[in-house]
């Protein structure tokens, strides 16, 4: 059982949590990677609603994938408002769902804080599928997981993770998840890009990616989000690729044993030259696999165990 | 009618009192202030003993929404709330819709408020015409109507050549332009101060510096133009440093501060996301707040103001991020300033007085009340001892969206006399 | 205040290590030899009774029977009460189409264990035959369940507890009985 009832954020999960977490997810894996039938019958009989308000297909698909293989009904809803039907707030659209009985939300919003504001009106479990500029936990444990398969651990690894940390709930949920399993994680962006607070995080900031690459277990590429350039935070994508791409050069200076991360979509060309996302090093596609086995994980132990 | 009110400890810094004496009102006026009064055939006698006596409390900073937005308040509900909370006069701020911009506007709320009959309603017209920071406002159609003070508030005045003709102009006539400081290319989307708990729920911040800076260019317009100037809702430690060296030069400079600024930081906001937390100013980290209690003792700050704010349930009951902006705040200002401050004995009788009754009174151009024979009959009795539970019940104004909801507070006012009229009967609204 | 005491010890190491022969040469005989069968464990207890059969197997007949691992936490029916706090790895290396496939376990108790295992060995290929080995059968059946093979037949009532010990989960090879006591003279 895990320490909380939902999952809204990595900051609450404790060392514990995670670690049950992934040895959950790992127990998964010979059942989604290893058989014909790709599912068990665990989460039978339960109801989830993938409440997806922010447009979003790999995670979506991601957890309707993990719910299947569970053998729970679920269905998705979306929209690109605040609430499903225009006008109408969050609290309405959660209590009329809620009152079809479901036994789960994952939720992925546009707006800070939207997960925490619907266990306020369900009983429900809710998972925070993303949520604004805040948290990605589900994110985070997948690479977590990712991580640990190819290290057998996490304590004492270095971490860098690099790109538009100021808007990103991946480096939000991420960095945190990574102290409390004991990695050291350095934050690299231009200074447009840095984080509002380092101090929350705990974590060394450095604008010069060139100055860590060698030192780092594992380089996380953030996406960059194209629309953000407006903002002049960063004059151009040619520039960024420039000062922050992971290219070939770089790449061949990491550690041996290094691995490169990235939560997708990738914009190749730009925070990562395509040959580099393509390279030996590269573990975006295992993390795209562990994504499944770490929210079935998650389901699993959040519905279990409560009557 | 007549009342006496027997003896209460009357606090009045302005005629040197500070002392038990009995008052005697009669029709609309203070007639007598002395040690024993017999009591009149014809006077009500109100029991003061153990309680403080004090000139009206004055709100320069409230949003009665009215027109408008009569869902969230209106001058008749907002008039309550401020009764409730021990004011005899408030200044509502003009963005209403339409915008309080012209002479009419100003007269429908003077007219609603004398129907209302419970406070003195003082309305502040808009700088700009819309607020929109594009063009003058009738700005002397109102004054001649009773507008008590100008400003933007909602926004700053983001053109300085724009702020630069309004402060000019309204230097003509003795009024104050009151500035909500913001430089919006700097606060852009934010919804909470920039800071840790910025970063840690994940929003945007709305940093110090964006007042600050229109804080320093406001201070400068003043000097150039002459015009007085009234910083709003003042934040930030340093934002108050720059008032204070305009206050050194002898610029016609002042500011007012919140009671959420003195008693809230940014470390209340948690994950829960409670959005009667989310203000504009925002609140800010606990170094600032304790700067603004600093500067309320010392004298730097002026006046103490809610910004009294009412928005309706589905306003508030929402997702942060799409939130309106403001906690109401006329009916726990005085028990706040008592519980935290006064009673403590951080903060005198007198300071207290002049915080919230003399200086404003001042800065919004009305006539002194002051505790002697002559004086307009606009006083607050304060029972130190009264308890309160801040619930939603408490309220008496249309909107329920206190910051402070949950609080127990020592302290409050249980009369008010205005203009000779009772409207606070033992904690009870007329 | 209630307390679990020990009632009685029902087998020892050397009973034990007597009814794992007797149940490998019962294997090799129902099946006709070794060739075709796997063994395969229900985690946690049943993995190392179903190694040392195994052994045994290959002892007697020269043939080393295939062996897994099947953790059925994933398919139990009473999960929406109680969740496993560790999950154990499923195992199956090997397909199991067309084999006669042993499922061990250390007790028989409802077959509810028994009845999720088979769900989840479904879920791995069609086996030729299933059949049941247990060290203990301890009755009280809630489902149409039997052991082809069992160690110990142990009546026993609800409010006890039967438990197998075995090397290396445990210290000692073993089937004990502990009761529930009431103790009288439990202060307030």
């Amino acid at each position: 059982m895990l320490s909380v009832k939902h999952l809204i954020d990595t900051t609450s999960l404790t060392a514990d949590d995670i670690t049950q977490i992934l040895d959950t997810a790992k127990s998964f894996d010979p059942i989604v990677n290893g058989r014909s039938i790709k599912k068990v019958p665990a989460l039978r009989g339960r109801t989830i609603v993938n409440l997806f308000l922010e447009p979003s297909t790999r995670t979506l698909k991601s957890f309707e994938l993990a719910e299947k293989r569970l053998s729970a009904d679920s269905i998705s809803m979306g929209g690109a408002t605040s609430s499903v039907v225009k006008g109408e707030s969050l609290a309405d659209t959660i209590q009329t769902i809620d009152a079809m009985k479901v036994d789960m939300f994952v939720v992925r919003a546009r707006l800070a804080g939207t997960p925490q504001k619907i266990t306020e009106n369900t009983d429900a479990v809710v998972i925070n599928g993303g949520d604004g500029k805040h948290q990605h936990p589900t994110q985070a444990m997948l690479d977590l997981y990712t991580i640990r398969e190819h290290f057998g651990h996490l304590d004492g690894l270095k971490v860098a993770i690099v790109g538009d940390l100021a808007h990103s709930r991946v480096c939000g949920s991420l960095a945190p998840a990574l102290k409390t399993m004991g990695a050291e994680v350095t934050l690299v962006a231009p200074p447009t890009f840095q984080v509002g607070d380092p101090s929350w995080y705990g974590c060394e900031q450095t604008n010069h990616l060139d100055d860590v690459i060698e030192d780092m277990d594992v380089v996380y590429m953030l996406r960059v989000q194209l629309e953000r350039m407006e903002g002049a935070a960063i004059p151009s994508r040619r520039e960024y690729n420039r000062l922050y791409g992971l290219s070939l050069e770089r790449e061949a200076r990491m550690k041996d044993n290094a691995i490169i991360c990235h939560p997708g979509p990738m914009n190749r060309g730009m925070e990562i030259d395509a040959e580099v996302a393509d390279c030996a090093r590269s573990r975006i596609l295992n993390q795209v696999n562990a994504g499944v086995l770490t929210r079935m994980a998650e389901m699993y132990l959040l519905l279990g165990g409560e009557e | 009618m007549a009342y006496l009110i027997k003896g209460a400890h009357v606090v009045d810094p302005q005629v040197g009192l500070d002392d038990v004496r009995d008052v005697l009102v009669r029709e609309k006026q203070i007639v007598e202030v002395s040690e024993c009064i017999e009591a009149p055939e014809d006077a009500e006698i109100i029991d003061g003993s153990g309680k403080y006596l004090v000139p009206g409390l004055v709100d320069m900073h409230v949003h009665f929404r009215d027109p408008g937005f009569e869902y969230k308040e209106t001058i008749a509900t907002g008039s309550r709330a401020a009764a409730h909370g021990g004011f005899t006069d408030v200044a509502t701020m003009p963005n209403t819709d339409p915008v309080t911009d012209d002479g009419a506007e100003i007269r429908y709320q003077i007219d609603r408020a004398r129907k209302a009959g419970l406070v003195h309603v003082r309305p502040m017209g808009a700088l700009t015409r819309g607020e929109k920071g594009e063009s003058l406002a009738e700005i002397g159609d109102m004054v001649m109507e009773g507008a008590s003070a100008f400003s933007d508030d909602g926004h700053g005045v983001q053109s300085a050549g724009m702020m630069k003709t309004c402060m000019a102009y309204v230097s003509q006539f003795d009024r104050v332009v009151c500035a909500h400081c913001e430089v919006e290319s700097l606060s852009g989307n934010g919804v909470i101060n920039s800071g840790r708990a910025a970063t840690r729920l994940g929003m945007f911040g709305w940093p110090p510096l964006a007042e600050e800076l229109e804080i320093w260019r406001d201070i400068e317009l003043s000097r150039s133009t002459g015009c007085a100037l009234h910083i709003c809702h003042i934040s930030t430690a340093k934002g108050l440093e720059l008032v204070k060296a305009a206050k050194a030069e002898g610029l016609p400079v002042t500011c007012e501060v919140t009671p959420h600024h003195l008693f809230l930081n940014d470390e209340d906001i948690t994950d829960t996301y409670n959005t009667n937390l989310k203000m504009n100013p925002p609140l800010r980290k606990a170094s600032d707040m304790e700067a603004m209690v600093q500067g309320i003792l010392d004298g730097s700050i002026d006046c103490v103001v809610t910004d009294h704010a009412p928005h309706a349930k589905h306003e508030k009951d929402c997702e942060w991020e799409i939130a309106f902006f403001g906690t109401i705040g006329l009916e726990t200002s005085l028990p706040l300033m008592l519980t935290n401050l006064v009673l403590p004995g951080k903060m005198s009788w007198n300071r207290l007085v002049e915080v919230m009754a003399i200086n404003p009174r001042r800065l919004l151009r009305c006539n002194p009340v002051k505790l002697e024979a002559g004086s307009q009959a606009d006083l607050t009795l304060i029972d130190p001892k009264r308890e309160i539970d801040v619930t939603e019940s408490y309220f008496q104004g249309k909107s329920k969206n206190s910051a402070f909801l949950g609080a127990h507070l020592t302290g409050a006012a249980c009369d008010v006399l205005m203009a000779g009229k009772h409207t606070l009967i033992d904690g009870v609204v007329a | 205040m209630e307390q679990a005491v020990l009632k009685a010890q029902i087998m020892d190491a050397l009973a034990m290590d007597r009814a794992i022969t007797r149940i490998a040469h019962e294997i090799i005989e129902h099946n006709e030899g070794a060739r075709s069968i796997a063994l395969v464990g229900i985690q946690r207890r049943g993995v190392p009774i179903a190694e040392r059969l195994a052994a045994k197997i290959e002892a007697i007949e020269g043939v080393k029977p295939k062996i897994g691992k099947l953790d059925i936490s994933f398919y139990r029916d009473d999960y929406a009460r109680h969740i496993n706090p560790v999950t154990y790895a499923t195992e199956v290396l090997f397909p199991i189409d067309g084999v006669d496939v042993v499922l061990v376990d250390d007790v028989l108790y409802t077959g509810r264990t028994v009845r999720s295992a088979l769900d989840a060995l479904v879920d791995l290929g069609r086996a030729k035959t299933v059949q049941l080995a247990v060290m203990v059968d301890r009755g009280h059946r809630e489902l149409p369940i039997r052991a082809d093979y069992v160690g110990k037949n142990v009546p026993s009532s609800h409010d006890e507890d039967v438990r197998v010990s075995i090397k290396p989960i445990d210290d000692v090879d073993g089937v004990e009985i502990w009761g529930i006591e009431k103790n009288a003279g439990g202060s307030e």
